[in-house]
């Protein structure tokens, strides 16, 4: 049952049209609160772009190479939990160790990461549509870019939206975010005319 | 006694995991355009709350504070797979349509705050509490929120029709955006409330 989908076609799918972030809901909780400082969503999006396509595609490796071999499916949560960890926790030594600026930039985010939920879920969904290895790491590549985007296009929109007066006191903060989301979301659904691929 | 009352009202009113901390709200939301599915859901992360509080709270002596983190999420991971086995034995349907969800509860922040918060300096009887109030007052926010996902979104509640047939389904109440706009509006009144309380 392996789905016949161009790994490029996936790729922009999953950065547009099936964004991890506002069709499928994934992140939101590091989404809304970091988004307040543009240049830390930054470091955060390049964190998890680079960490997602690193878990999907080892992730593909320990399931279809042991886990279903050995017939641990039920295990496959915490499995996937603890390659999440490990990469996570390698990453960042090895950047601690390589590029002491990129660490200042991205070394906070890095722990953050092994409880977002974006990481886990482009796992389990890889596993769920059985994608195969290649469309694995275009697919783990797009979603993570795509979060990217939006938390960049959501911190932007905030850095002037917070500063304006006009929003009723009630609303501030956490809900005037939310109604901006919901906005791109809907701007983002507005592309899933040109790709459908689920 | 008045020790678990208080927690139970923070938690559910005056420190709400979901609309005070904004925490949690990754993998709920998706569900929320079915009221069964939503109430399975909740219900599920409350319990993998309720117990993942008290195992921490039990073992914190023996956790070295290094890997404490990655102790707290093999622990939770333990708990959602039991929930995840029950589910696909007793409820198939519901577990089929919940999908990866019920694995996302794993690094459903709300827990892992808990844990991390609360359990971690207290006994283990006042923390199974603390997680399952936590888990209540997040089943109540988005109990309200898929109640107008669903009525507006199907007509119906809990699966059975309640608005006339000549009803005009809204469409844009099943897909994403309306789920972040009934929380952002959920906000906007729970805050509003609490200010005008304030006030006073």
């Amino acid at each position: 049952m392996i789905p016949d989908i161009n790994p490029f076609v996936l790729f922009f799918a999953s950065i547009f049209t099936s964004n991890i972030l506002l069709a499928n809901f994934l992140g939101m909780c590091s989404f809304v609160s970091i988004s307040k400082d543009i240049t830390s969503s930054n470091g955060l999006g390049m964190a998890v772009t680079m960490v997602m396509t690193i878990t999907t595609a080892l992730n593909w490796i320990v399931y279809n190479k042991i886990i279903v071999p050995f017939g641990l499916e039920y295990l496959r949560y915490i499995i996937f939990i603890i390659v999440i960890a490990a990469v996570v926790q390698i990453l960042e030594m090895l950047i601690d160790r390589l590029s002491p600026n990129l660490y200042m930039s991205l070394g906070i985010f890095l722990p953050l990461i092994t409880v977002n939920c974006a990481i886990l879920g482009v796992s389990l969904f890889m596993q769920l549509r059985y994608y195969t290895f290649i469309q694995s790491i275009f697919y783990g590549l797009g979603s993570g870019l795509g979060w990217w985007l939006a938390i960049m296009a959501l911190a932007a929109i905030r850095k002037k939206v917070d500063k304006s007066p006009n929003v009723p006191a009630a609303l501030k903060g956490p809900g005037i975010t939310l109604i901006i989301i919901g906005i791109m979301a809907m701007a983002f659904i507005g592309f899933s005319g040109m790709l459908n691929v689920q | 006694m008045s020790e678990y009352n208080k927690i139970l009202k923070q938690n559910i009113w005056y420190n709400n995991p979901v609309f005070i901390q904004i925490l949690g709200i990754c993998s709920a939301l998706a569900v929320t355009n079915n009221l069964t599915n939503t109430f399975i859901m909740t219900i599920a992360v409350s319990l993998v709350t309720a117990f993942s509080s008290l195992t921490v709270s039990i073992i914190k002596g023996l956790i070295p504070r290094k890997v404490r983190m990655i102790v707290q999420t093999l622990i939770i991971a333990f708990y959602v797979i039991i929930v995840d086995i029950v589910l696909r034995a007793y409820l198939p349907g519901i577990s089929k349509a919940l999908g990866p969800y019920v694995g996302l509860i794993i690094t459903n922040c709300i827990i892992m705050g808990r844990a991390e918060g609360f359990a971690q300096s207290n006994g283990p009887i006042i923390s199974f509490w603390d997680g399952f109030t936590s888990g209540l007052g997040y089943l109540a926010v988005l109990m309200v929120v898929a109640f107008f996902r669903e009525l507006l979104g199907f007509g119906t509640l809990f699966g059975y029709r309640i608005l006339p047939e000549g009803f005009m389904s809204w469409t844009i109440m099943l897909m994403a955006p309306s789920a972040f706009f009934m929380l952002a509006i959920f906000i906007w009144v729970a805050k509003s409330i609490m200010l005008r309380k304030e006030a006073k």
